[in-house]
């Protein structure tokens, strides 16, 4: 084991690690709403809208992420016909390219998590928010929404890990993310065993934050399903002795108490 | 552009196919090895002595917690030194290399096989303890219980995750074209490259990727209905 190269290729690999966080962040972002966005259309009663959602879904899931990078990479980041549009600001870069492929990917996958999700909101709780009289748009905020979220959320995490493990294919358009680096190290030193282990290190720390932020926060989307804490109480109990001294007409907001907290904003 | 994806020395038809077939049997033979692999991986998990079980977390968390392509390159950089090194210590100091199809069999091979063991490991821990009980009850030996009881249960439940396995495997094949091996992908790339026709060649080899998948999803749907079909759920039909 040659611990001095080892040493001497963390630097250049923790440089392709922050391009591999640019990577997964940009298209984790925007890959999440168009996901929402997805999924409603796959949910949509017409046709015109959900048949092309399930098209799109059949083939980004059905095909290989290199496929589609290639196509997005050679296809239309070569095309003569972009090179005269606004778009070739964006598909000259390969950066952008794997960006696109990434994004792609993931709202097909991330549409399906979400409307499974959706599938599983109760239905007696639509119900409630009909009986309220809830508007459809205030429904869908207040109750679909928040509760499908929690509900995909162990799954949106393991979404998120294969986009890290994902975003490694951007090396194959020269893109030197942290596997990129990891294969011209590897290439010129000959010592794949010890670049695996900076490398794969490095990835596995990624990878450990990503499933202990999606811990966090599926605890604190949690917080009726958990054991309360003395503060919980202290803030109960306190709660509690404000409203006896306003009078009774707060009654109904110390009927749950929670952790004001926790609660989820509006 | 259809006479481009002919047969014969004008069209890449018979290169894409003869890809496509390689790619399938790269699929294949992984899968089976990531199966053996996973059988034995979960036996470890479950039943095995605290060493072999740390050892088991560190391959399924490191292999699944990193991407297939620095796997790839692991295996394809270090694989045939490696095996020179052990032919050494037998008195071989000649020069080996690893074929690439053996290495992406291999690399693909360990992937599945580190999200087959978590499979097969779950089916097992889904088994009543019960049932081991009752066998052990009437006497089984230890090979009796596992292949009267716990293996044909072991089956049903791991079928939807094996399924599932199927997909990322087949879909994984495609990263072995950085080898140079012969793959769907890697005959696209020659042919887009020499055409440059980059759209017909990635989006024909996208829908035989597509035949691929969509036909293995319905063979995995009829085997779940078919080892499903002693289990009654509420609905009175059997699980889907």
């Amino acid at each position: 084991m040659n611990f001095e190269l080892m040493g001497d290729s963390i630097l250049p690999i923790l440089r392709g690690a922050q391009i591999t966080v640019m990577l997964v962040a940009t298209s984790i972002a925007i890959g999440f709403f168009a996901g929402i966005g997805m999924a409603l259309a796959r949910l949509s009663r017409n046709p015109l809208v959900s048949v092309p959602a399930y098209a799109y879904v059949f083939f980004f899931r059905g095909t290989p992420l290199l496929v589609q990078l290639f196509i997005v990479y050679y296809g239309f980041g070569r095309a003569d016909f972009v090179k005269d549009t606004v778009f070739w600001a964006v598909l000259k870069e390969p950066f952008w390219c794997a960006v696109i492929a990434l994004t792609l990917n993931t709202t097909a996958y991330t549409s399906e998590i979400i409307r499974g999700g959706i599938l599983a909101v109760p239905w007696g709780q639509i119900e409630a928010a009909r009986a309220c009289g809830m508007s459809r748009v205030l429904m869908f905020r207040r109750i679909t929404m928040p509760v499908a979220i929690r509900q995909a959320l162990p799954a949106y995490g393991n979404e998120i890990i294969l986009m890290v493990k994902g975003s490694a294919l951007a090396s194959t358009v020269t893109v030197m993310e942290m596997t990129g680096e990891a294969k011209s190290i590897i290439s010129s030193t000959y010592a794949p065993v010890e670049i695996f282990i900076v490398a794969g290190s490095i990835y596995l720390a990624i990878n450990f934050v990503v499933t202990r932020a999606v811990r966090r926060l599926e605890h604190r989307l949690t917080p009726y399903q958990r054991a309360r804490t003395e503060a919980d109480e202290k803030q109960a109990g306190r709660k509690i002795a404000f409203a006896a001294l306003r009078g009774r007409q707060a009654a109904d907001d110390i009927a749950l108490p929670q952790p004001s907290s926790d609660r989820p904003q509006d | 552009m259809i006479e481009l994806l002919t047969y014969g020395d004008q069209g890449w038809g018979d290169e894409m196919l003869r890809g496509a077939g390689m790619t399938v049997a790269v699929a294949l033979l992984a899968y089976a090895f990531g199966i053996v692999v996973g059988m034995a991986g979960a036996a470890g998990k479950v039943g095995g002595g605290s060493v072999l079980r740390g050892v088991l977390d560190v391959y399924t968390t490191v292999v699944r917690g990193v991407p297939e392509l620095l796997v790839i390159y692991l295996l394809f950089f270090g694989l045939s030194s490696a095996v020179m090194k052990v032919a050494s210590v037998f008195g071989y100091t000649g020069y080996i290399e690893v074929d690439n199809f053996v290495i992406g069999v291999l690399a693909v091979g360990l992937i599945s096989g580190a999200y087959s063991t978590e499979v097969f490991r779950g089916a097992l821990q889904a088994i009543p303890n019960g049932q081991i009980e009752a066998g052990r009850a009437v006497g089984m030996t230890g090979w009796q219980i596992f292949h009267r009881i716990q293996l044909p249960q072991m089956l049903r439940l791991a079928l939807p995750g094996l399924g599932n396995i199927w997909q990322l495997t087949l879909k994984d094949t495609a990263l072995i074209s950085v080898t140079g091996l012969a793959e769907l992908m890697r005959m696209s790339r020659v042919a887009a490259g020499a055409t440059h026709q980059p759209f017909t060649f990635y989006l024909a080899a996208a829908a035989l990727y597509l035949v691929m998948t969509t036909f293995s999803q319905t063979a995995f749907q009829r085997a779940e209905r078919h080892f499903s079909r002693s289990v009654r759920t509420a609905s009175g039909q059997p699980a889907p």
